[in-house]
């Protein structure tokens, strides 16, 4: 319990990160038309593959005879690698019709 | 130095994804706004890669991280950009699925540190293993989760219900918790055992608490997931002191979830409705009612469509699922183009759960370059159908539904609806008779004013278009 409470203390700034930025989250896309949902959800989905970065540090990290971290650090980067790119391509395809509207419009 | 630059790099990267979603929730400025979160992405990989240093060590095996993740581009984009637009949900599912497979491996690896690390002991990093512990809980329900929501939306992983399936989800669940309580509170000599035991526990309650989740509820479930992997995400940003993870994780967990409580509401149903899956036990309930098929359906002619239609002043083309199995889009906006052409005026009313995700109609129309201005919402188009002569339904089922208005007993009952009836004449297109993802029977294919038309979308609109070309 102890340690709980001391971690808390040291770590009050993420804490604090955490706490604003589920108002942030929350605010940012409060109004978004449902015709956005869609893309919405997976223009998220894109930006949670900022997990790579760990990915990435777990591989730069690993020792070179220790073939555990690095066949799964192996497999993490790819896997993050795959929800960043892939996210982010599927959404710009979802959203390539907001372009034809401007030409219209 | 290099370590400030870092710094600095998370903290733009950061921003964008804060204005990234911003944006992506406005239609003029989405696109920009995923470009503008993709740009703060790639600065951020980079700079972990080049500048990432811990304890003065910077990272090594470069050649790995790059493998990794030219594999991974090309696989990503590949299936980004091969995927046909009705399989775009899944597609998102599928890739929600791989974040959280990496969360999870992130802990699995940095647990074995910590075993080696701390010798055995780990009394002295309870807050790190505790994180660790949350990381790859969430991660891999999020991972087969996604998995599932995957299979069932392409049709693979039929809906599977069974009694006390509620029980046991919240009994794994409770064996997760006591398992992780274990861990962290006595420390037992051979945590491993029991680490891995979480892992396999967590991956089949993912299994599980989608299962029998209705396909129809699939967008909300995968909604779910999604912000589950952003506080998977976040975990890494505790973990290595790392605010890019962090403020990216936290944002789409929070923004996920709000998300997902807003798809909800567009279905009028409540998040907890959507999880307990009141869609299978309304489903027998709906049963004998939705047996008694009143009267019998009365089928139109392809010419007889095609003289109502181009004979009429007002057409209404209500889309949905149907259409974009059939890949009509392209069809659907010709026959639009000939009716305008004719003096008709066509319009669109999109349903907001038309198709298997919200905004799944406006992708896919705009994929056949339908203007933007001719797709009507709901509220609109129900104002519009009293002055409609013609509603083309192609494929869309439990959004016309009238048993959403009329049965308090069926498990759509209080979604809004399109009122095609209003209109002087509905024409169904469908294949058959089968009910919709609800598996209900719908009552407005045995109304006076409604005719059927079989057939698959794709076909029936081109043989329309050359039977009102003949005309």
């Amino acid at each position: 319990m102890d340690s709980i409470l001391t971690w808390i203390a040291q770590n009050q700034q993420i804490i604090y990160i955490v706490i604003l930025m589920i108002f942030v989250g929350i605010e940012v896309i409060g109004h978004v038309p449902s015709v956005l949902h869609t893309p919405l959800m997976s223009g998220a989905n894109a930006i949670h593959g900022v997990v790579i970065i760990g990915a990435i540090i777990v591989m730069g990290k690993a020792e070179s005879d220790n073939y555990l971290a690095l066949v799964l650090g192996f497999l993490a980067v790819i896997l993050g690698t795959i929800n960043v790119v892939g996210g982010f391509v599927v959404t710009d395809r979802m959203l390539e019709m907001f372009k034809k509207k401007k030409k219209n419009g | 130095m290099e370590l400030s630059i870092l710094t600095f790099c998370y903290l733009i990267a950061s921003v964008t994804f804060i204005l990234g979603l911003k944006m992506l929730s406005n239609p003029a400025t989405a696109r920009k706004g995923n470009l503008v979160a993709a740009a703060g992405m790639t600065i951020a990989i980079i700079g972990t890669i080049f500048l990432y240093e811990e304890e003065g060590v910077k990272l090594g095996n470069y050649g790995w991280i790059f493998g990794g993740i030219a594999i991974g581009s090309i696989v990503g984009t590949l299936a980004a950009k091969k995927v046909k637009m009705t399989a775009m949900p899944e597609m998102v599912s599928m890739f929600n699925g791989m974040g959280g497979a990496c969360a999870a491996l992130i802990s699995i690896v940095e647990f074995n540190h910590l075993v080696h690390a701390a010798d055995g002991d780990l009394s002295a990093h309870i807050p790190t293993l505790l994180i660790i512990l949350l990381g790859l809980i969430i991660g891999s329900v999020s991972f087969a989760g996604s998995m599932i929501a995957w299979g069932k939306l392409n049709g693979k992983i039929k809906d599977i219900v069974f009694p006390g399936q509620h029980l046991l989800n919240i009994g794994l669940l409770l064996v997760i918790l006591a398992l992780a309580v274990y861990i962290i509170g006595w420390t037992p000599a051979n945590p491993s055992v029991i680490f891995y035991a979480i892992f396999a526990i967590s991956i089949l309650y993912g299994v599980f608490f989608v299962m029998p989740i209705g396909g129809a509820d699939m967008p909300v479930v995968i909604s779910l997931l999604n912000s589950f992997t952003g506080v998977a995400a976040a975990c890494g940003g505790f973990l290595y002191d790392n605010k890019v993870m962090l403020t990216g994780g936290i944002l789409v967990g929070a923004a996920g979830t709000l998300l997902t409580i807003l798809m909800c509401k567009a279905m009028n149903r409540s998040l907890t409705n959507v999880l307990i899956g009141s869609f299978g036990g309304g489903h027998k309930e709906a049963g004998p009612a939705g047996t008694k098929q009143q009267g019998s359906v009365k089928e139109i002619s392809l010419s007889d469509t095609a003289v109502v239609m181009a004979y009429a002043s007002k057409v209404y083309i209500v889309p949905g699922y149907g259409l974009a199995v059939a890949q009509a889009q392209h069809a659907c906006h010709e026959l639009e183009k000939l009716l305008e052409a004719k003096g008709v005026e066509v319009k669109y009313a999109i349903h907001p759960v038309a198709g298997r995700m919200p905004g799944h109609m406006n992708v896919l129309l705009a994929e056949a370059d339908v203007p933007y201005d001719k797709l009507q919402e709901m509220e609109h188009a129900n104002e519009e159908f009293a002055g409609t002569d013609v509603v083309l339904i192609l494929g869309a089922n439990d959004v016309v539904n009238p048993a959403a208005k009329t049965d308090p007993a069926s498990p759509i009952y209080g979604m809004p609806i399109l009122d095609v009836e209003l209109a002087k004449n509905v024409i169904v297109n469908k294949r058959s008779m089968k009910p919709g993802y609800a598996g209900i029977e719908n009552d407005l294919f045995f109304r006076p004013k409604t005719s059927m038309l079989f057939g698959d979308a794709k076909k029936v609109l081109q043989d329309l278009i050359a039977e009102i070309k003949n005309l």
